[in-house]
């Protein structure tokens, strides 16, 4: 039998209202959403991430990084800034089928410091944005990843 | 046996804490050297680092991340006592969470 | 009178040289290890005998950096903390670990391998934990990962800083002979490659194969097991030697089996005296 409009009508208000229940909790915590962790390129990605902002590039954005992977598995980075008040944290591998590694907020109470480790599939930048008093900044590091030898 | 392991240490002018998850963040693309069957996607999405119920930092996260995450953070200014609890969420729904007492 | 006075003079000559010739060619094993050590020495004057012990971050400052970030809160703590556990959970029957070994288990890993006279074969420590299950009426845990690894991780972290004491007994020509055999190993080339352990890690420690840096055998014991960044898993010696033979293209002996264990004597035996600093991470 063919759905009546009343009926589509409390269907799509039930999904609004579960979806926006999910979305933040009562603990007011956003959810992950899985369009930033699409499979796209990184220019796809920061644009669906930052559609209006502009992502000044800044040397007060220090990242420490190995200069080439000993194995693209795991690479160890720490990020720190001299920037006042920065609220996110954003790090990207360029050439990774999914660019968005993973995007931290900061509470005032934490310095702005971040330590991780993570994957890279290729030589490629990285890249790390950070949000602070509604401004965006970036800066970037190449890291080389080589494959083949005996490590096996 | 929690997947979290919880570490810190009261320096001068910050207290380092530092964590180490169980966890494979298989990212769905790896190939299992026996089946040659696709290995699932199972990673972690959501942790969460709360000082004595404030929620220091939110991490969302993907594929991404390396096996067995680790991640480290500087607290300004703690107390001896101060609770730090790590919880994580991930996209099968599993989830775990521990505790950890600053001396 | 004359002819067998010349035939013994002769006789004495003869035995002389021989003598002379052999004291050239056969070193003792002491003789071999201080031989490889100054080769190692001239090779890398920079490094003191305990830093082969950090194996090719020793001679790779790139790969070293990145090691020691990940040495913050190093992977191999969760195996590590699983070890412990399984090291200490009794028996079915009863008994434990503990009760197969020296020192409850405790800081014994640099007694390994040894010869052992009764059994006439080298006792690995991996082995002598089966062993201990053997006894125990429990069966074998697989040689190359997994639980052994674990356990392995453990009894190598409370064994931290205990020097290599691998000797070849006196009054043993067959434990001699295994270590011979396991000194052969090591120099026979073999597979498709037609490498030999020599090849890359005396012959080409410290140059690049492909893109990765060759580490230098002296040290190739004292960090194990090894959480391995490639796998994402904790891995033990043997495995190690069965991935490279595959590596090499040559035909793999398995874990545990006496090829191999006269391989690892033969190498602990090189280390000797160096520290032991495992578990540890590797690429």
């Amino acid at each position: 039998m063919p759905m009546t409009r009343r009926k589509f009508i409390t269907k799509v208000l039930t999904l609004t209202g579960y979806t926006l229940t999910l979305a933040f909790s009562k603990t007011g915590l956003a959810n992950w959403i899985a369009d930033d962790f699409r499979r796209q390129t990184i220019d796809s990605t920061l644009k669906q991430l930052f559609p209006e902002q502009t992502l000044l590039e800044t040397d007060k954005i220090n990242l420490k990084l190995p200069r080439i992977a000993e194995n693209g598995s795991v690479v160890p980075i720490t990020i720190t800034s001299t920037i006042d008040n920065a609220d996110t944290i954003y790090i990207f591998s360029e050439k990774n089928p999914v660019p968005l590694i993973a995007k931290f907020s900061l509470n005032p109470a934490l310095e702005t410091f971040i330590g991780a480790r993570f994957k890279m599939q290729e030589t490629c930048d990285v890249i790390v944005v950070l949000r602070a008093d509604k401004q965006y900044y970036q800066t970037r590091q190449k890291v080389k990843v080589t494959l083949g030898g005996c490590g096996g | 046996m929690s997947t979290i392991k919880i570490r810190s240490k009261h320096l001068a002018d910050y207290t380092l804490v530092r964590t180490l998850i169980a966890h494979p963040m298989e990212t769905g693309k790896r190939k299992d050297d026996d089946t040659g069957e696709l290995i699932p996607a199972h990673f972690i999405q959501t942790m969460n680092f709360y000082l004595n119920q404030q929620l220091m930092s939110q991490c969302q996260m993907g594929v991404g991340v390396a096996k067995n995450p680790f991640f480290s953070f500087h607290i300004k200014a703690t107390q001896p006592g101060d609770i730090i609890s790590i919880s994580w969420t991930d996209n099968l729904g599993y989830s775990d969470t521990a505790k950890h007492i600053i001396q | 009178m004359t002819i067998s006075y010349r035939m013994n003079a002769t006789s004495v000559a003869i035995v002389f040289c021989l003598f002379f010739v052999s004291t050239l060619i056969w070193a003792s094993p002491i003789e071999d290890r201080q031989q490889i050590r100054a080769f190692y020495q001239q090779l890398f004057p920079q490094l003191k005998l305990a830093d082969y012990a950090q194996g090719v971050y020793a001679i790779d400052p790139d790969a070293k950096a990145s090691w020691l970030a990940i040495e913050e809160f190093p992977p191999y703590e969760l195996a590590l903390e699983q070890g412990e556990i399984l090291f200490k959970q009794p028996f079915a029957n009863g008994s434990g670990y503990a009760d197969c070994f020296a020192n409850k288990g405790i800081a014994i890993a640099q007694n390994y391998p040894y010869w052992d006279k009764q059994k006439q074969q080298i006792i690995t420590l991996a082995s002598a934990l089966n062993e201990c299950r053997q006894n125990n009426h429990l069966p074998p845990l697989a040689y190359g990962k997994g639980e052994i690894s674990y356990l392995l991780a453990y009894m190598a972290f409370t064994s931290r800083d205990q020097l290599i004491n691998t000797q070849i007994p006196d009054d043993s020509p067959a434990a001699l002979a295994a270590y011979l055999q396991g000194q052969a190993y090591f120099y026979q080339r073999r597979g498709q490659l037609n490498f030999s352990c020599a090849s890359c890690h005396l012959d080409n420690a410290g140059k690049y194969i492909r893109s990765e840096i060759l580490s230098p055998a002296l040290g190739h014991t004292t960090h194990w097991p090894a959480y391995r960044l490639n796998t994402g898993e904790m891995g033990t010696l043997h495995r190690r030697f069965m991935v490279c033979n595959k590596l090499i293209r040559a035909p793999v002996d398995p874990a545990q089996s006496n090829a191999l264990r006269q391989l690892e004597y033969y190498l602990s035996f090189m280390d000797f005296g160096l520290p032991l600093n495992g578990p540890s991470t590797r690429k």
